[in-house]
């Protein structure tokens, strides 16, 4: 296992009380895994990304533990953490349009960032023109400044530089959610070219986006409020999910082949809980057309089948 | 354009060879076509999506329609009348039939008054005659039909509210009108899936009831889920437009195909293949000479055909298409 994530539990401090935004994940990622983090928006998925790597206030580390590569990863410590931002654990951040510094040529911003980290930038030079190659950028853009590249350019330049030092683990947050369909398609694929060149071990996509997912991932992890609700191999989660969560979730997606008139696609009602004074128990309890009294206590996240996780109680019965 | 001269029934809404070209550059030298001649029509009770990447000019159409840009050549008819250059009184008659909402639900809102407001702006300007105990039935029937329990939603202020009730709220606020077309620019686009249908959901029930609805999207799948007919736009041009059965699943524009294949599904894999990206290396020509889409064209030809802007072509009954490999195999 490349990353292990053991009883995680962040809160975001606030004025009026402690918002509960991740309550004790546990969870496994293998060698060269791609996992997809999906949710609804508030359900805490970008939260743990954060965590992993940039657990700064408001965000408390409660309690847990993450290995990863079997060396503890200090995730509550913001200066020894330093040691492994980038090298180690590397983040495509959600507003990666934006990452780069507008005032700066990229050439000489990859340079900076690169001294920062005391890799010399000269001798990876030629890797990095490597990698532009493969993202299909040409080495014209090292001397350029960001606003002369177009969005999804710019995106593909984030995904190089944040993978510059081979991490053993890259979080990929929300990638293609600003990207039209074609440039997404591009964008996605080069990220398991990114994988498979083990430019990166492991990775963790998150995104809103279910059908992305089925594309590129190799496992799933959906998440509900905070709290974890399934995590299976992609064609598992699509096909044969166990979790009421998951299915409602999958079955309200429209896609090309549905239609209103043929087939009229329910919505979820209602909206999931204030994380603020979370409710006791299983947290999709309120919208779920399955709860009975035992969902009163909090279902444990139990493995059913196979690297199947689900944290249900009907699940398997 | 090329359908000037057949005779068609009048539809509800017409655009007539629209343009919108912005003056770019330092000193205003350049000009910039977002849109370029555009022509289509949406129909009584009839849902158009209008299809297309970032920058394609879907928004400044949609924005076109509501008059919140000026149009710099063509026209658009509503209801047969030239409603393109109103101004003063007629404008705001206008608004009483034509409303949109928009992407953002957040930013629809004045975030330090309450969501409500803007139904008492709507009664200040367009009924101030009317009573309040029959203004507030009217709202009160408004929010259902949206959807909506007045008094779990009603004197809230919009961080209390969800953004597909906010969505509602300002879809119900174009209802108080007897609005009869709907710019919807990307209304469901950050919502989540769960509630996103729910709001589609609404848009189609609405149309059942006479509502013509223009459905801005670059989400295929939303677009298939609801419109009868689509348009696809590529660098403010139309390229494809028609029945959205026939569009989908016989695309004949390149663009449209190249588009197609790239939608991510559930249960049907990418086909997998040389990555292809293109990098916009040609700029935006000052004067549209010469397919738009030529420069990432895959079957485009050197031949002097694709050097000349295609026009649409009727290749099946309501399905045009602007490709001159098209045309050709047609002919």
């Amino acid at each position: 296992m490349s990353l292990q994530v053991k009883d995680l539990t962040v809160y975001y401090q606030t004025l009026r009380g402690e918002v509960h935004a991740l309550e004790s994940t546990t969870f496994g990622i293998a060698d060269g895994e791609i996992m997809g983090l999906a949710g609804e928006s508030g359900c805490g998925k970008t939260t743990l990304g954060q965590s992993l790597i940039f657990l700064n206030s408001p965000m408390k580390l409660i309690k847990g533990r993450v290995t990863l590569d079997n060396k503890e990863l200090p995730i509550g410590d913001m200066e020894r953490m330093n040691n492994f931002r980038f090298k180690k654990v590397s983040i495509i951040p959600q507003y990666a349009m934006n990452a780069m510094n507008p005032t700066r040529k990229i050439g000489k911003m990859v340079a900076d960032l690169l001294k920062s980290r005391n890799v010399d930038f000269k001798s990876l030079l030629p890797e990095l023109k490597r990698r532009l190659d493969l993202v299909k950028l040409s080495y014209d853009v090292l001397n350029m400044y960001p606003i002369e590249l177009s969005g999804g350019m710019k995106q593909r330049m984030v995904m190089v530089l944040s993978t510059m030092l081979n991490p053993s683990l890259l979080i990929a947050d929300e990638i293609t959610s600003a990207l039209d369909v074609s440039s997404q398609k591009a964008v996605s694929e080069m990220l398991v070219q990114f994988r498979d060149r083990g430019y990166c071990k492991s990775v963790i996509v998150i995104t809103h986006d279910i059908s992305v997912l089925y594309q590129i991932a190799d496992t799933i992890l959906i998440m509900y409020a905070g709290q974890l609700a399934e995590k299976a191999p992609t064609d598992v989660i699509v096909h044969s999910s166990q979790h009421p969560y998951t299915k409602m979730l999958i079955s309200t997606l429209p896609e090309v082949g549905v239609r209103y008139v043929e087939k009229q696609l329910a919505g979820i009602p209602g909206g999931p809980p204030l994380l603020l004074k979370p409710p006791v128990g299983c947290r999709f309890r309120e919208r779920c057309p399955l709860a009975f009294e035992k969902c009163l206590e909090k279902p444990p996240f139990v493995e059913t089948e196979k690297d199947h996780f689900v944290a249900c109680w009907k699940a398997g019965a | 354009m090329s359908r000037a001269g057949r005779q068609v029934p009048e539809e509800m809404l017409t655009l007539d060879g629209v343009s919108k070209v912005y003056r770019v550059g330092t000193f205003g030298g350049k000009s910039l076509v977002a849109v370029n001649d555009v022509s289509f029509d949406v129909g009584d009770s009839e849902v158009v999506s209008l299809i297309g990447e970032s920058g394609s000019g879907k928004t400044t159409i949609g924005k076109m329609i509501l008059h919140l840009t000026s149009i710099s050549s063509g026209a658009i008819r509503f209801n047969g009348v030239d409603v393109s250059r109103l101004n003063g009184r007629a404008r705001k008659e206008y608004y009483r039939h034509v409303q949109g909402v928009f992407q953002d639900p957040f930013s629809s809102y004045n975030p330090i008054f309450k969501a409500d407001r803007i139904f008492r702006t709507i009664r200040e300007e367009f009924f101030p005659k009317t009573d309040s105990h029959e203004w507030n039935e009217k709202i009160d029937s408004s929010m259902r039909a949206v959807g909506l329990n007045p008094d779990e939603v009603l004197n809230k202020f919009p961080h209390q509210l969800s953004g597909g009730q906010l969505q509602r709220f300002l879809i119900a606020r174009a209802l108080l009108l007897d609005v009869q077309f709907l710019v919807a620019d990307e209304i469901i686009s950050m919502l989540d899936a769960s509630t996103r249908v729910g709001v589609l959901n609404l848009l189609a029930e609405l149309k059942s009831r006479g509502l013509s609805i223009l459905f801005i999207t670059h989400d295929l799948s939303l677009g298939y889920y609801i419109s009868q007919k689509s348009v696809i736009l590529y660098r403010g041009c139309v390229v494809e437009m028609g029945p959205t059965e026939q569009v989908y699943h016989h695309p004949l524009h390149p663009y449209t195909k190249m588009l197609m294949a790239c939608v991510p599904r559930l249960g049907m894999k990418w086909e997998c293949g040389e990555i292809e990206v293109t990098n916009p290396k040609v700029k935006q020509p000052d004067l549209p000479s010469g397919c738009a889409y030529y420069d990432r064209c895959p079957v485009a030809g050197n031949k002097r055909d694709c050097s000349t802007s295609p026009s649409l072509v009727e290749v099946e009954l309501g399905h045009f298409v602007a490709c001159w490999r098209q045309t050709k195999q047609e002919s």
